[in-house]
């Protein structure tokens, strides 16, 4: 018992009453960064909203080009990865000081793999389109498209690129959160009193889970029929 | 506040992400005219909420936890709402350029 008081000692800041409190304030703090999150990619799907209501036919013809199945397999890829990263929150939540930290362990480590099986499936997919030449400017295959295409299909790969890119760099960030949570897993830092690092690594990692869940209809599902 | 999700919710709930991605991935394919954008994007928030929900926990959340979540999709309407009243109904007054 005296251990445990200690412990929620260690790691209560002073400027904090309690624990539920000093978690309350992380949580509140990880949700309003996550709204600029929201904003910046909300700046980009506005923008693709914006040219996908001036360029229908040519958003279509456009994500014909697109690879449906690298599309839905890493949809799927990172949905299950969302499922062991809230597995992973619940192994933290029920971990006594001390107790037993594999099933921790174990969720954050097949997160974090299904995070990096998602990077390696989009880097293969990026270089099937860079061979197709979907790549914007001077190498860009034109004749794939009708004339009046070509242009307007050159701005939906931009959105491709820079959303999917920016998307990656953050799932990037992601893993290497996860990661960060495997060694203050093996150092003894999590457990139940102590989940807030893991619960808010889960949040960013659940919305970048989000924004792929808006970025594959928006990029693989136009046009099919 | 010391309220949790069971492991056995998590495993329902992605079980519904995935019947929804199948769905959506199906609903591609078939000749729905403008249904198929409506669905996908339907589809979409639907898979958005579930996450949002339980796996981002709202659903045991403080009041002030879902009301800074709701704070970023009330700038992300603003944003919307303001921009695409103009690109959406360009060309509807028939004056060049308005």
């Amino acid at each position: 018992m005296s251990s445990a008081t200690s412990n929620t000692q260690a790691i209560l800041k002073e400027q904090y009453d309690d624990l539920p409190q000093q978690r309350e304030a992380a949580t509140f703090g990880m949700w309003v960064f996550l709204g600029t999150e929201v904003l910046l990619f909300g700046g980009m799907f506005l923008g693709y909203t914006a040219y996908r209501w001036f360029y229908p036919e040519a958003w279509q013809h456009a994500s014909r080009h697109t690879y449906y199945w690298f599309g839905t397999v890493n949809t799927a890829v990172l949905l299950t990865s969302s499922l062991t990263m809230a597995l992973a929150v619940s192994a933290a939540q029920d971990r006594p000081a001390n107790g037993s930290r594999h099933g921790l362990l174990r969720w954050l480590l097949i997160t974090a793999l299904l995070g990096i099986a998602f990077l390696g499936i989009k880097l293969v997919e990026y270089s099937r389109d860079i061979a197709d030449r979907s790549v914007p400017g001077h190498g860009f295959d034109v004749h794939a498209y009708p004339p009046a295409d070509a242009g307007p299909a050159q701005l939906f790969w931009s959105f491709y690129w820079v959303m999917t890119g920016v998307h990656a760099v953050h799932l990037t960030v992601a893993i290497g959160l996860v990661l960060s949570m495997v060694v203050l897993t093996l150092r003894n830092r999590i457990w139940s009193e102590n989940d807030t690092p893991v619960r808010l690594t889960a949040l960013f990692w659940h919305l970048v889970d989000v924004i792929w869940v808006f970025l594959y209809p928006m990029l693989y599902l136009v046009g099919k029929r | 506040m010391e309220r949790k999700i069971s492991p056995s919710t998590y495993l329902l709930v992605y079980f519904g992400l995935m019947l929804l991605l199948a769905l959506t991935a199906t609903a591609a394919w078939l000749p729905l005219g403008p249904g198929n954008t409506i669905i996908a994007y339907l589809v979409a928030v639907a898979k958005a909420l579930l996450v949002l929900i339980y796996f981002m926990e709202l659903r045991i959340s403080s009041n002030l936890t879902r009301l800074a979540a709701l704070g970023s999709l009330v700038w992300l309407i603003l944003l919307f709402s303001l921009s695409l009243s103009d690109f959406l109904t360009r060309g509807h007054t028939g004056v060049p350029g308005k």
